[in-house]
């Protein structure tokens, strides 16, 4: 069975972009859940929502997206066929996601500062608001999609629709899912970063997420039943189904957190919450990077790449992890952090 | 159009649109720590304002080089799957050290940008170091990438397959280092000459006194990185030119157009190589000099595109009109430089140099040789390589993805990216006209509804 195989150097490799994986979710998808956000501004402080909504993404978003480029280019230096194959599988998604990308930052950059009075700054923050929502619903339906056991590889060839695997319920259901939490993320962590009235805009938004996410996640086991079997069973299995039940758990946590107004538990468990359920999600694929054809293993690249690989994440990190600090303290920090409840 | 020049159009394009962007990630900071710099030294507002306008330029054409450049890491995989699949482990490293680069440059250009308020004025011109750093090193590393591309090493070819890789050995590829120099070079003297150009044309045409002292300064800064830039690019470039008979023969054939293995080789400025006929008509022949130049011996071996399979030639009547220009434009360049900073030199004190019109209208002219210098630089580079995207080993034909349907990502990006052009032109002129929107900055990290 192939999941007896021994725990080696790919697995750490794999790890390493579980975590970067992680890492962007709570941080860039928190970015493009802003962007629905700005989207849906509605209300009497619609601009003040939109105002808060760039404050808070502006110094930080570029950063936050290198996490993806990070991703991709593990991707295709630790596990080339799978990259190859997802490439050719994913042809269509895959540009959308691109365009989606392109047009987020464009459009949040010209709206930033582009003239006063011009129609052409507003063109572009919708263009913003609408790559924010489809960029993370495309890659939660391409995520999903590499479960269902629709991409066959076989012989180095990729035996796959160009529509289907992505397009399948369960596929969409995921893309679903991961904007409903994107969009849940950024409210939770607009509620720290505003106050007052304003703060009571995304408290509200938040819940209904919460409230959104929840729905979808249990239409997503649901269609796992049937679309992604081996998923399914896997993720039942002790090996994945703690982390989902934790996660179930600090969800719960999250809301009412939430609810009662302590906000900055309602962030660091809802964060919390999304890196489990794709730790779950990741050890319920295991060994699998595109069922039922390519794994970790028959992947990988030659040991001394994943070793080369391994040995730049200390000193990378060492780099990056303290500067990422300094950025997020000198904008998020101890000031702009509370505690207090809502009016 | 079939899918194999679609994927390579879509591929060039990609690449030449990013090229811009990237090169301002890499030149601009420079210029901004300089003004920065001066303005914390002097105190003179217009190193201020040219510090601020800068920083705001750069903002925009940083997001677009950063999203530009994540669309580049997918299309390597999305056009050309099948080269990813071989040559991933090899160049990976050199991405994954861009990757750490990247981040340096990104968080630190938020402080930069974002931080003008919130930390102390020389921390902040602090935080502008590693943008520039970080810049110029995603370009050193990612051109090992490229460099490897052209001489591939640190591997063992068997049946076709790569064996016995050395990631290390790849990364330090002997083409990186001549390649590295010459190509980030070029994104200095890109960006100066370009920002040079726009202020000349503001002396030309600002009646305004108040703004002439800001006009002036931004061009002196401007030429002096992009005028020492392009004095050092023919000396990196010579190197590269000689490095590239060394290993890609073809490439350099295809440069000179030389169809004729010969001792003694002239070379040709100009002219017009005609593959069918195998000769290069209406040039102006230096005699011996293109042995000189690439073998350090005026009756040394060139090698013609005779000596090879026509298969494996590139095409000459691309690499040959695009090595002409970049030579001519860098020329120029260099000649502009020199003659820039002796009328400067003589006129320091009261900056009547600024007043001098044909000075002036050449710098304007000269204003986007920089960058179509740079872009023909890599149409040779990459041109020259084919036939093969990984030299002597994979074709690019053997590459592309079977995907169908490139013809439509084709256009879909090709109007993407003329969108952003067009609306990227207006905002920086908006910008130049001091009438664009301030960013929107929490006040004391907090927003409150009003």
């Amino acid at each position: 069975m192939a999941t007896d195989l021994p725990i080696g150097l790919p697995e750490l490799v794999a790890f390493v972009g579980l975590a970067g994986l992680a890492t962007y979710a709570v941080l860039a998808g928190a970015d493009f859940g802003a962007g629905v956000w700005d989207l849906l501004a509605r209300g009497p402080r619609a601009g003040a929502q939109r105002n808060a909504i760039a404050a808070a993404i502006g110094p930080v978003w570029e950063a936050n997206h290198v996490w993806l480029i990070f991703v991709i280019v593990l991707l295709f230096t630790a596990f080339p066929p799978a990259y190859a194959a997802l490439s050719i599988a994913f042809f269509v998604p895959f540009h959308l996601i691109l365009a989606g990308i392109v047009l987020r930052g464009a459009g949040f950059i010209f709206r930033a500062h582009g003239a006063e009075a011009a129609a052409v700054p507003s063109m572009w923050g919708s263009a913003f608001g609408a790559a924010s929502a489809m960029t993370p619903f495309l890659l939660g339906c391409c995520l999903g999609a590499v479960s269902t056991g629709l991409i066959r590889v076989v012989d180095g060839r990729v035996l796959s629709d160009p529509l289907t695997p992505w397009l399948e319920p369960f596929s969409l259901a995921c893309g679903a899912l991961g904007l409903a939490l994107c969009a849940y993320l950024a409210a939770v962590y607009l509620t720290l970063e505003t106050d007052g009235e304003l703060r009571g805009d995304f408290r509200r938004r938040a819940l209904l997420c919460w409230l959104v996410a929840g729905a979808i996640s249990l239409g997503v086991l649901g269609l796992a039943h049937t679309q992604a079997p081996r998923l399914w069973e896997a993720l039942v299995m002790p090996r994945a189904a703690p982390f989902l039940l934790t996660a179930l758990v600090l969800a719960v946590i999250s809301g009412l957190s939430l609810l009662w107004g302590h906000f900055l538990v309602a962030r660091v468990v809802g964060a919390g919450q999304v890196i489990l359920l794709l730790a779950g999600w990741a050890l319920a694929q295991w060994p699998y990077l595109i069922y039922p054809d390519l794994t970790l293993h028959n992947a990988a690249a030659p040991s001394a790449t994943l070793w080369a690989l391994l040995v730049t994440v200390p000193p990378g990190l060492a780099l990056v992890l303290p500067s990422l600090w300094l950025l997020f303290s000198v904008f998020k920090g101890s000031d702009s952090v509370s505690d207090h409840r809502t009016p | 159009m079939d899918d194999l020049t679609a994927a390579r159009v879509q591929m060039e394009m990609s690449l030449g649109f990013h090229m811009i962007f990237a090169a301002a990630g890499v030149a601009v900071p420079l210029m901004m720590l300089i003004a920065e710099w001066l303005w914390l030294r002097t105190r003179d507002p217009s190193y201020e304002r040219l510090a601020r306008t800068w920083g705001k330029a750069g903002a925009v054409l940083f997001a677009i080089g950063a999203v530009s450049g994540t669309a580049l890491s997918f299309e390597l995989g999305l056009l050309w799957p099948a080269f990813m699949a071989f040559a991933g482990p090899m160049v990976g490293l050199a991405f994954a050290l861009e990757g750490y680069a990247f981040f340096i440059e990104a968080i630190f250009l938020g402080l930069y940008l974002h931080g003008w308020h919130r930390i102390s004025p020389f921390a902040h011109w602090l935080c502008g170091i590693p943008v520039g750093l970080g810049g110029a090193a995603s370009a050193i590393l990612v051109v090992s990438a490229n460099g490897w591309m052209q001489q591939p090493v640190g591997f063992t070819l068997v049946d076709g397959r790569p064996t016995s890789i050395d990631p290390m050995a790849a990364l330090f590829n002997p083409a990186w280092s001549a390649m590295a120099i010459h190509a980030t070079i070029a994104c200095y003297a890109a960006v100066g000459f370009a920002v040079a150009g726009i202020y000349a044309w503001a002396l030309l045409h600002d009646r305004d006194p108040d703004r002439t002292a800001y006009n002036r300064r931004g061009l002196v800064i401007a030429m002096v990185v992009g005028g020492i830039a392009a004095l050092l690019q023919p000396l990196s470039g010579d190197l590269l030119a000689r490095r590239a008979h060394e290993v890609q023969p073809t490439k350099l054939a295809a440069m000179e157009g030389q169809f004729a293995t010969e001792r003694g080789a002239p070379l040709r400025i100009g002219g017009w190589p005609d593959p069918n006929t195998r000769e290069t008509r209406y040039a102006i022949e230096l005699p011996q000099m293109l042995s000189l130049l690439a073998t350090h011996d005026p009756n040394g071996e060139v090698l013609g595109l005779d000596a090879f399979p026509r298969d494996q030639w590139p095409e000459p009547r691309v690499v040959h009109p695009a090595f002409q220009f970049m030579v001519g434009a860098g020329t120029a360049m260099m000649a502009l430089a020199v003659l820039w900073a002796l009328l400067w030199w003589r006129g320091r004190s009261d900056g009547r140099w600024a007043q001098q019109q044909r000075l002036l209208w050449a710098l304007v002219l000269a204003s986007p040789l920089g960058f179509l210098a740079l872009e023909a630089g890599w149409v040779v580079t990459e041109a020259g390589r084919q036939p093969w995207v990984i030299f002597g080993v994979m074709r690019t034909s053997e590459a592309v993805t079977p995907a169908g349907g490139v013809a439509w990502s084709l256009t879909g990006f090709t109007l993407l990216y003329l969108v952003l052009i067009v609306t990227l032109i207006w905002i920086l002129r908006q910008l130049a006209h001091g009438n664009d929107r301030e960013p929107v900055e929490a006040a004391e990290g907090r927003l409150v509804a009003t």
